[in-house]
């Protein structure tokens, strides 16, 4: 038995000896493995979502920031009974019976540590309610955040846009993928500025590396390496402008460019109607979604960079220069009017019945005769109207941080064949001469156009003065090469316009001699007026149904001999131009020159009872109030 | 090994039998037992209530009970085993028919204060049974092919009880602990041999029977196999267990983290760290160094049992030292492999260290009857 009891001794020996070489081998030899295998284990790192860049105008006041915003989380852990705790935070704060159900059900779902949203976005006075409660409402934490606001809601809407949680096309679009994207609840631009300037604005994640045990617990943190904050922004939009041309805009489909003359910087960009892009930050209800995508006055449209419009008579400016530089016609070239004209067996029409007469080019201008410019656009042909167009800044994409910038259309004979295979014809350039046709522009483009026009330079428009505190360069615009003689003379028909009377213009005219303004009307026609509608009279606007009366349009500028404004006006079916366009761009660049509201000697006597009256309507906002509230909350 | 061979002629009693103890055993024991209260001290995050408390506390009952089995002669024992094998037959039947269910197995019988887990009594009593039947045996007929039958029955009995549970770790310790017993009462090796050839046979058909109408093994088991085999292939499910305890075991290095610095561990990523897996924690804790030296603390407890069986001259006290023995060493051996990542996971606890009532309670009782013989060494009847 002994030697048995010692074979067995020697048996266990040996798997002893290898219980120790196995220990030998993994404990030694690979020990640097497993260690590596150990950290990945046990080391998670963690982003830390960067402050978003806020969003300034050229004054410095915000247009986005961020709030600090309020939340109440619980977890099972530290409540013990959910339910209960639940219903003595009830009486702290308001809370809906469904959201203590639907709280306690997802807290019993989830594992105990996880925090469980209770209430989100509460008042600073809800919070502080639950912080002085908290001896009573055990595992109840009360959290701060960091969300996008839009102080200035309406106003901003269409130039900034707004954030929203990232989406999985936003995932599919982004070439190397940031990890912050991942982060639930984090926001990244949607649509205008906030999209197109991702990139400054987002700035960079912040790490950190914490301890997690196995089911993914925060144990404590390692270190921390802080992100970037993303860049502020100044824009060249002055607020006040902004505001002044929203609230001008009032009810009507509409917008308003205004654009500095010399460096091309936006001073205004406003489409009304408008929206609330706080609402879309907060997500969206579908009733409030609805309001905004059934309304046939399409306030998500972005009309002043999004629409493209016929520009009707304010396009006469580009025939007529066209013409001067052709040297097809001079400043007293004169055609006669007699309220048609007649091209190959067919009759095009003068807005005016009986005609305007011998015209030359300031009355042609001055009454806005169709029948002019029919007559020289046949002389300098569609090629160079279109060419002019283009060095105007029509049919070019004039590229802001904004969605979906129309190119607009500058017809001409490759064009119509490209586009429909088809041969220009002469009533084709007869169309275009007058701004209708085929040619579509932005109220962008015009405002561009009517700039361009006012500095003999091809001015660009930019919206961005500066990122990050670096002022964005702006390079000198270059001459337009246009002999400065010629322009003049289209200038003084735009004088003209507005400051004879008689002229379509004159009406809306500035009268104080330091702002005198230049312009041009037009009303493009969304319907073809058949010739059995013209023998029977044509139907007044007030007598059609709103999509089918003519658009408004008004271009302007001002000082007449120093410009420094340009402003261009689209009100969608509005009617004649000069009757309703001009008034919003007087009033506009007349804020704009002297920043602040516009003084009544700058109108014409009879007109400023009525004027005051109107002005004092609108609903402004307080902009001395909203530069002071520029500051923002620090980073929690 | 002469500093270990001290005789002893005459029976002791009353006092006497307190300096006849195997202290040098006694001493091991208690050492485990305080590595075991430590580590379940660290797994507990630093908080003694959890396991370490009451673990001490068990083990002082335990202890005592280990010496009044100590002080009682051996051949009353020897008289007991009997009784004992039939009664743990019983309870095993008992909790087969009636058992409290537990971790996905019937293994406790609950009698309302006390939760005891039958198969933990069997494997005393199958040694005794076995111990004292070839104490009855004469030594010519030991291998004689009937009375061989007889003791293989006796094993087969409790196991084929214990596998219904199932419980394959247990059933794999009667087997080892009956076999020694049989082996060192000098069963032919022929025997063994024809056995070792049958149980690779039973292997192949274990592994062939596989989805098959007649399969031998549960689901379960048969992942684990696939899991033994290959960690990689379910690294979040069965294999976690595997993948994590050889990280732990492996990223303690030479020296290890330092007491209650194992992030494995405290993090959680251990799972039933207190039990099966605690090795793994010592090993992560303290290294190869602390490893090994639990390691030589079980193999010396081993030795010290084997010593002392040799000089005894009471057949039935020899064997029961060497069963008892060999049943432990197949406790940490299986357990240690197990975690090593070396034999699939059977959820066999570390003997003395791993948390746990009825295992350590049977233990000392078991180191008991060790310490019977050894007291009463020379012959006393």
């Amino acid at each position: 038995m002994t030697r048995r009891a010692l074979v067995m001794g020697g048996a266990m020996s040996a798997i002893v000896a290898v219980l120790g070489a196995r220990l030998r081998y993994m404990q030694v030899d690979e020990a640097d493995q497993y260690r590596l295998l150990a950290e990945e284990n046990r080391v998670s790192i963690r982003l830390i979502p960067p402050h978003r860049g806020q969003i300034f105008d050229r004054g410095g006041r915000l247009i986005a920031g961020n709030e600090q915003n309020y939340r109440v989380t619980i977890t099972r852990e530290g409540a013990g009974d959910v339910p209960d705790v639940l219903h003595r935070l009830q009486r702290v704060i308001p809370l809906a019976d469904t959201d203590l159900t639907r709280v306690a059900e997802e807290a019993r779902k989830r594992a105990a540590f996880v925090p469980i949203v209770v209430a989100d976005r509460i008042t600073w006075d809800d919070m502080s309610r639950v912080a002085v409660n908290a001896p009573s409402l055990p595992g109840v934490v009360p959290e701060v955040g960091l969300s996008r606001i839009y102080p200035m809601d309406t106003d901003f809407a269409h130039v900034i846009g707004y954030v929203g949680p990232v989406s999985e096309r936003d995932l599919a679009a982004q070439e190397v993928p940031d990890p912050l994207l991942q982060i639930p609840q984090f926001q990244i631009g949607k649509i205008g500025v906030e999209t197109w300037m991702e990139t400054p604005l987002r700035g960079q994640a912040g790490t950190r590396r914490i301890e997690v045990n196995a089911v993914g617990r925060v144990m404590r943190e390692l270190d921390r390496i802080e992100g970037v904050a993303g860049s502020d922004l100044h824009l060249t939009i002055d607020a006040g402008i902004q505001n002044f041309a929203q609230a001008r805009l009032g009810e009507e489909s509409a917008s308003v460019v205004a654009m500095d003359v010399q460096t091309g910087a936006i001073l205004a960009c406003a489409s009304a109607p408008s929206f609330d892009p706080n609402l879309f930050v907060r997500g969206i209800s579908y009733a409030d979604y609805s309001v905004l995508t059934e309304n046939d006055h399409r306030p998500l449209a972005n009309k002043s960079v999004q629409g493209a419009y016929p520009p009707g008579s304010t396009f006469k400016m580009v025939t007529a220069l066209a013409a001067l530089e052709a040297g097809v016609i001079d400043a007293e070239t004169r055609v006669y009017c007699p309220g048609y004209y007649e091209f190959g067996g067919r009759r095009f029409h003068c807005h005016s019945r009986y005609g305007h007469g011998h015209a030359n080019l300031d009355l042609a201008l001055g009454k806005s005769c169709d029948v002019y410019f029919y007559d020289i656009s046949q002389r300098v042909g569609i090629d160079k109207i279109a060419e002019m167009g283009r060095r105007l800044g029509l049919g070019t994409r004039h590229d802001l941080p904004m969605s979906a910038i129309v190119e607009g259309v500058m017809p001409d004979r490759q064009w119509k064949r490209d586009s429909y295979d088809q041969d220009w014809r002469i009533g084709d350039t007869i169309n275009a001469s007058i701004g209708q046709g085929y040619v579509l522009t932005s109220p962008l483009q015009l405002a561009v156009m009517t700039a361009r026009l006012a500095s003999g330079r091809a001015v660009v428009p930019h919206l961005v003065k500066s990122v990050g505190g670096q002022d964005v360069a702006v390079p000198e615009a270059p001459p337009l090469d246009i002999p400065a003689p010629l322009l003049r003379m289209v200038q003084r028909g735009m004088h003209t316009v507005s400051n004879v009377q008689g002229m379509t213009g004159y009406n809306s005219r500035i009268v104080d001699p330091s702002m005198i303004m230049a312009g041009k009307s037009g009303t493009s026609q969304v319907r073809n007026i058949t010739a059995a509608e013209r023998a029977r009279g044509v139907i007044s606007n007030d007598q059609l149904p709103w999509n089918r009366r003519d658009h408004a349009l008004f271009v302007g500028y001002a000082p007449f001999d120093a410009p420094r404004v340009a402003v261009a006006c689209v009100v969608e079916h509005g009617g004649g131009g000069s009757a309703v366009a001009a008034p919003i761009v007087r009033d506009v660049l007349l804020r704009a020159l002297t920043g602040k509201m516009p003084a009544l000697a700058a109108y014409p006597q009879n007109q400023r009872a009525r004027i005051e009256t109107a002005l004092s309507e609108l609903r402004l906002r307080d902009m001395d109030a909203l530069a002071r509230a520029t500051s923002t909350p620090d980073r929690a | 090994m002469s500093f270990l061979e001290y005789r002893i002629q005459t029976v002791p009693t009353g006092f006497r039998k307190v300096l006849y103890l195997n202290w040098p055993l006694i001493i091991l024991l208690t050492t485990v037992c305080a590595v075991g209260w430590l580590m379940l001290y660290s797994v507990a995050g630093g908080r003694i209530d959890t396991w370490a408390e009451p673990q001490m506390k068990r083990f002082a009952v335990g202890l005592t009970v280990m010496l009044v089995v100590a002080f009682i002669p051996i051949w009353f024992w020897r008289n007991m085993s009997g009784v004992a094998y039939l009664v743990s037959v019983g309870l095993l039947v008992a909790v087969d028919v009636m058992g409290h269910v537990g971790m996905g197995a019937q293994r406790w019988l609950n009698f309302g204060f006390i939760t005891l887990q039958p198969s933990e009594l069997m494997k005393i009593a199958l040694v005794m049974m076995l111990a004292a039947y070839y104490d009855w045996l004469p030594v010519n007929k030991v291998s004689r092919p009937l009375w061989v039958l007889l003791p293989v029955g006796m094993i087969l009995l409790p196991v084929a009880l214990v596998m219904v549970q199932p419980d394959l770790g247990t059933a794999i310790l009667l087997l080892g602990g009956g076999a020694v017993v049989m082996f060192c009462a000098g069963v032919h090796w022929l025997y063994f041999a024809a056995v070792a050839g049958l149980g690779g046979g039973i292997v192949t058909a274990v592994l062939a029977s596989r989805g098959t109408t007649w399969q031998l093994l549960r689901d379960y088991q048969y992942r684990r196999i696939d899991t033994f085999l290959d960690p990689s292939s379910d690294p979040l499910g069965a294999g976690y267990h595997i993948t994590q305890a050889k990280i732990a075991l492996g990223s303690g290095g030479w020296t290890g983290r330092g007491f209650m610095q194992g992030t494995q561990s405290r993090l959680n990523f251990l799972p039933e760290k207190h039990t099966d897996f605690i090795f793994t924690v010592v090993a992560e804790e303290f290294g190869f160094i602390g490893a090994c030296s639990l390691l030589v603390l079980y193999a010396l407890i081993i030795v010290f049992c084997i010593t002392s069986a040799i000089q005894m001259r009471d057949r039935f006290a020899a064997l029961v030292t060497l069963g008892i023995a060999a049943s432990f060493f197949f406790l940490f051996a299986v357990n240690m492999l197990m975690v090593m990542g070396l034999a699939p996971v059977v959820g066999v606890p570390l003997p003395m260290v791993s948390y746990g009532g009825s295992a350590m309670m049977v233990l000392l009782t078991a180191f008991g009857i060790v310490q019977s013989a050894h007291v009463h060494r020379a012959r006393d009847r």
